[in-house]
């Protein structure tokens, strides 16, 4: 079948040029860890994991048209589960990150039951209070989750204690969820989602059970802020309060914004602007958050697509 | 006489849609006030109209998207006047909207495959190839091509003129084979050769299909049907053929007006 140009079929049919970008993107990444110091090393697992909760949430603003701010809370669940786990329980690393993951999925999917039915301000309202009890248990249940103190754990595995040994770790899970996340939002019920983005009252009238699919969509999305919650767990071996917060939810949607909503790979680009940015401009200034609030507007004037939104259309146009 | 053969002549002759006492009220306005309504097998029937009648809220009880506040809806052989609207499509009512609604921001393609997954079970495949299979494929240019928009398969939908979306949204309903289409204006807005070639996309459509036609311009529903509810004020004030509806005194007044020195 010839494919259509465009946006949807950019995404959509992983051409051999889409494969060749690709693997060239993974190589590149794989060589940072000889050309960084160990602090930046430390950074770029940083912008992985945080990529993968982006892109989590991506599934679900981008494909489905419903923008969570309580996936911060999920990916901390998981987090604190996983800690938790190796720590108090004294579970191993992978049966641990197995259990968080688990844990958000569960978590994700009582989100879901409440959030499905509710659409426009609704339901990033509706998430966001469901991430502040999720928030307020951690902070005040302070004998399983060490209150504002938090809880810390030796929770990566021996084998991944280097800086790059963990963060070649990470980039090879980066790249499975990833394409995990890729098919999905391409495979047949990725395109429910959009077409419930585009019209629910026609989707519902052709058959479908809207509520029941953004349920599914959310819970998946739900697994995938788990596994990066888990492995964030592993990388900082200290979890707390501020893990399941609500500026954790933020900053995964304004990474996802920066890096293009409905890109999905643009979550990479988004986060690793936001973490770089966030690093940098704090080691000349106390102000960096006024810097950082400075540079979304901008990027919503000049780029309201996202990084790679703007990319896009640039070449596209070029291409024409 | 066989119990088998009177089973089937009771099945032939059980009409497709019956409406008793339907009653949609919104607070205190009865939008559709005690309608009945027998549609039988394979009808082409026009339902007309002047504005404010409640011909489109008579479509969403039937369809499903604002259920009956009262009355009885049986459809081939189901009572559906309380099931949600997916599963009154599951059962074979398929329609159009009076404002176009499709996705505008998906191509033709995946807008059809949307519609045609819609009561199948790979609609749920989380990990598949988001490719048409060969049947798939085959149903889906059909229904273009009896829509007449099979060269627009690759086409943004919101990059379409407005006569070529009331087409797809023609071909959206056909593709999931329906047992009833309910078209809700289909003609409203378009030029007259776009008007006529969606009453010839109309006139072409499978005759097993039970059409129901909701249209203000009394020339095309009439070239189209066989049959024709008039509604006036929520109820139904004429049934007739589109011969007699012509002369019919009571649907000129709705129409035209009461002539004041009558």
């Amino acid at each position: 079948m010839t494919q259509p140009v465009s946006k949807t079929s950019v995404l959509a049919g992983m051409t051999s040029r889409a494969l060749v970008i690709a693997a060239l993107v993974v190589i590149v990444a794989a060589c940072l860890p000889m050309v960084l110091s160990s602090y930046q090393v430390g950074l770029a697992t940083e912008v992985l994991i945080f990529g993968v909760l982006a892109m989590s949430i991506d599934i679900l603003a981008g494909f489905a048209g419903r923008t969570s701010l309580g996936h911060g809370a999920i990916f901390g669940v998981s987090t604190y589960v996983v800690v938790y786990a190796t720590g108090q329980a004294g579970l191993s690393p992978w049966a641990g990150f197995a259990l968080g993951v688990l844990a958000a999925t569960a978590v994700a999917s009582v989100f879901a039951l409440l959030a499905v039915r509710t659409s426009g301000v609704y339901f990033p309202l509706l998430t966001l209070a469901l991430g502040m009890i999720v928030w307020g248990v951690c902070l005040r249940w302070t004998q399983v989750t060490g209150g504002e103190n938090g809880m810390r754990a030796d929770v990566r595995p021996a084998a991944l204690m280097s800086h790059s040994a963990f963060y070649w770790a990470v980039l090879a899970g980066a790249v499975v969820v990833s394409f995990a996340m890729w098919r999905f939002v391409r495979s047949p019920f990725g395109l429910t989602l959009r077409g419930i983005r585009d019209s629910e009252s026609r989707m519902r009238s052709l058959g479908y059970n809207v509520p029941l699919h953004l349920f599914i969509g959310f819970t998946v999305s739900g697994i995938f802020a788990g596994i990066a919650g888990g492995l964030y767990a592993m990388f900082n071996n200290f979890v707390s309060p501020s893990t399941v917060a609500l500026a954790q939810s933020v900053e995964g949607v304004l990474m996802m914004i920066a890096g293009g909503v409905g890109t999905l790979f643009g979550a990479f680009v988004g986060a690793a602007a936001i973490i770089v940015l966030e690093n940098i401009v704090s080691s000349y200034t106390e102000r960096w958050l006024m810097v950082l609030g400075i540079t979304f507007v901008l990027i919503m004037i000049f780029a309201p697509e996202g990084i790679i939104g703007k990319l896009r259309a640039i070449t596209s146009r070029k291409v024409r | 006489m066989s119990p088998r053969l009177v089973h089937w002549e009771l099945f032939v002759s059980e009409p497709i849609l019956t409406l008793t006492d339907v009653v949609v009220a919104f607070d205190a306005l009865r939008a559709v006030d005690g309608v009945s309504l027998i549609v039988p097998r394979g009808q082409r029937r026009a339902i007309i109209g002047p504005n404010g009648a409640g011909k489109t809220t008579l479509f969403n009880a039937i369809a499903g998207a604002h259920p009956p506040t009262s009355g009885k809806i049986r459809f081939n052989g189901h009572d559906v006047s309380r099931l949600p609207s997916h599963r009154r499509a599951q059962l074979g009512i398929s329609r159009t909207f009076q404002i176009t609604n499709l996705f505008p921001t998906l191509s033709v393609q995946d807008n059809m495959m949307l519609a045609l997954r819609g009561l199948k079970p790979k609609k749920f495949s989380l990990f598949g190839s988001p490719d048409a299979d060969e049947g798939e494929a085959a149903r889906i240019v059909d229904a273009l091509k009896a829509a007449r928009i099979a060269e627009r398969a690759d086409t943004i939908v919101k990059e379409m003129s407005y006569g070529e979306q009331r087409q797809l949204e023609i071909a959206i309903a056909l593709v999931t084979t329906p047992t009833m289409l309910l078209l809700d204006e289909p003609a409203a807005g378009l030029s007259p050769s776009e008007r006529s070639m969606i009453a010839e996309v109309i006139r072409s459509l499978d005759p097993a299909i039970t059409v129901i036609l909701i249209e203000h311009d009394m020339d095309l529903a009439l070239g189209l049907v066989d049959y024709v509810t008039c509604m006036f004020e929520g109820r139904v004030l004429v049934e007739e053929p589109p011969e007699g509806i012509r002369r019919n005194a009571k649907v000129q007044e709705v129409y035209l007006g009461k002539p004041r020195h009558a």
